[in-house]
């Protein structure tokens, strides 16, 4: 088995959110953290108990926390908004949609847990609706961590960055990438592996798997790219069209088929390079199963991605098939 | 208070129907019923009792002034003209191609506006947001929002009201527009508010009931100053100050033809 579970050295991107949090807020009184009562899951204890008076816990009401949210950033903080992001994002989606997104506020919406992380819970604490909702909410910026890096990365680009941020995290293990030369830049992809072939572009917890991939493609002579497409929300379009120049895509994300990451490049590459995208997600609501059925049932392993790579490359023009 | 600001939101008040009707008359869009059931507080607010200075709307010790009630958009974009936070020939664009004054208040388009309200039960949590905000700094501005009745059917106002009653957030006032219609029919027989002061007790308030067009008793109800959030349930009149709207369910979003606009003008004087 390929999963991410049964990787070795692996992190909960959780540690590196609180940690990183706690840091910035040391340095930048206008932090604050605003929850659901979800201290626990969004392991929030250590920010809490270094800044007690900062973080704002609602109860179990997501409306007024986003509605709170928008509130403490009229009043001048910068608020993180943290809870499980199928609550985040659905229950409170109008007040992210008119208080965040329209009314443009510097609110920092952090969605633990995403995807399906929850696994065994079911679709109503799965988020893989998440992409497709905000990223029709075009102010705010969505950034998909792959890695503690990147999720330190991100907490604080978002922090001094002024205007709406959806940060999309997850419990789910993965290791830390090996990713040549890597800086975050938000809206730029980063070139996790050249190749020529086919392009993978991944996000979130399957780049690691997206990378994994590159390997077992490679053993087999094909020159696989791995794109860490960490943005939703803008997205890298130069990158696109580079990928498009290898004939072929694989899009692979821990999210819904529709309208996420492989949404996002099929409508950029059917208006401007059409070329063949193979795209790997969650094809609506899951059965019952741990994280192990759920990825497997639907190509989101190594040998999943390798294989739609295969798939993509035998629909190139020319390919005879 | 120096100098009495009675007489002045008096006359305030009155150019603000008066332009409001202008407006939606001249839009044939709008919700006059409720501009007009909330014109005496707002007029109060602006010209009583809110710390603010229209060349700095972004001035970080403002009093803020949501309108939670966001439709009533010919009260709130006649206050803050009437104030001075924009330019009066803006009111005549209202609702027109590609004006800043939307049917909804837009802030990124218009000084003096806080949020973005429209969808009803925002308002309310946003305000509760921007008092914790003033608390955590040690500033001394106070919040007020102002939410319809029938809006209270919302239930994002009841986690608000839970969260400001459990946090005691004194500097917040929230008011109730309290004309007891609703789009199409009365707020009681919809999904009956009452009571709604023992209700707002019962959740950690303080609350005072009010002629909400009385300036000296909305004046002194919004300048009072307690130990809890504070709600001021403001008894008004849908469609105020014009005989054939008053207490008329239709003029929620109804709009005048000539005739009607003319009677209106003639009435409000």
């Amino acid at each position: 088995m390929s999963h991410a579970v049964e990787v070795k050295g692996l992190y909960d991107c959780r540690d590196a959110w609180v940690k990183t949090l706690v840091d910035v807020a040391a340095n930048d009184p206008r932090v604050v953290a605003v929850v659901n009562d979800s201290v626990g899951s969004s392991k929030l204890g250590a920010f809490q108990k270094a800044y007690p008076d900062r973080l704002i816990n609602v109860g179990i009401a997501e409306q007024v926390m986003v509605g709170v949210g928008a509130g403490l950033a009229n009043g001048g903080q910068v608020p993180f908004v943290s809870a499980a992001a199928c609550f985040l994002t659905g229950r409170a989606l109008e007040q992210v949609k008119a208080d965040v997104a329209y009314a443009n506020f510097n609110v920092k919406l952090v969605g633990q847990s995403s995807g399906v992380a929850y696994a065994e819970l079911g679709p109503t604490h799965h988020s893989i609706e998440d992409f497709a909702w905000m990223r029709l909410l075009k102010t705010i910026t969505t950034v998909v961590p792959a890695d503690p890096w990147e999720v330190e990365q991100a907490i604080r680009w978002a922090a001094q960055h002024e205007g709406p941020v959806f940060i999309r995290l997850s419990r789910m293990p993965v290791p830390a990438l090996d990713i040549p030369d890597r800086t975050f830049t938000p809206g730029k992809a980063q070139v996790a592996r050249e190749g020529s072939d086919v392009t993978i572009i991944a996000c979130g917890t399957i780049t690691h798997l997206a990378i994994a991939a590159h390997d077992l493609l490679a053993a087999e002579g094909i020159s696989a790219r791995v794109l860490n497409m960490h943005t939703i929300n803008p997205l890298d379009e130069a990158a696109i069209d580079a990928a498009a120049q290898t004939g072929a895509i694989v899009t692979a994300e821990e999210a819904h088929l529709r309208g996420g990451l492989g949404g996002a490049v099929a409508e950029y590459t059917a208006g401007h390079r059409p070329v063949p995208v193979e795209r790997l997600g969650f094809d609506g609501f899951q059965p019952t199963g741990d994280l192990d059925h759920l990825f497997t049932r639907s190509g989101l392993t190594i040998e999943g991605i390798a294989a739609a790579a295969k798939r993509a490359m035998a629909r190139k023009v020319g390919s005879g098939k | 208070m120096q100098n009495d600001p009675i007489p002045l939101i008096r006359e305030k008040a009155l150019w603000m129907r008066r332009t409001a009707f202008t407006m939606v008359h001249r839009a044939q869009l709008g919700h006059p019923g409720g501009d007009f059931s909330a014109t005496d507080i707002l007029a109060s607010l602006y010209f009583g009792v809110l710390r603010h200075d229209p060349t700095r709307p972004g001035w970080e010790d403002r009093d803020r002034f949501i309108m939670s009630k966001g439709h009533a958009t010919g009260a709130i974009y006649t206050a803050l003209c009437a104030a001075g936070y924009f330019p009066e020939d803006w009111l005549a664009t209202y609702m027109q191609n590609g004006s800043r004054l939307n049917g909804h208040p837009n802030r990124n388009y218009v000084p003096g506006v806080e949020t973005n309200t429209g969808p009803l039960g925002h308002g309310f949590p946003v305000a509760v947001g921007i008092a914790i905000a003033g608390a955590l700094q040690g500033r001394d501005y106070r919040t007020y929002v102002l939410t319809g009745d029938g809006e209270q059917q919302e239930g994002s106002n009841w986690e608000a009201a839970m969260v400001a009653g459990h946090r005691r957030l004194r500097n917040l006032t929230l008011i109730i527009d309290r004309n007891r219609l609703q789009q199409g029919a009365g707020t009681e027989e919809t999904s009956g508010l009452d009571p709604l002061d023992r209700k707002y007790e019962a959740f950690g308030w303080e609350v005072a009931m009010v002629d909400g067009h009385d300036p000296a008793a909305l004046v002194a109800a919004l300048s009072a100053r307690g130990d809890r959030p504070r709600c001021i349930i403001a008894n008004t009149v849908k469609g105020k100050g014009v005989s054939f709207m008053e207490n008329v369910a239709k003029w929620h979003h109804g709009v005048p033809n000539d005739a009607e606009y003319a009677q209106a003008m003639a009435e409000l004087v």
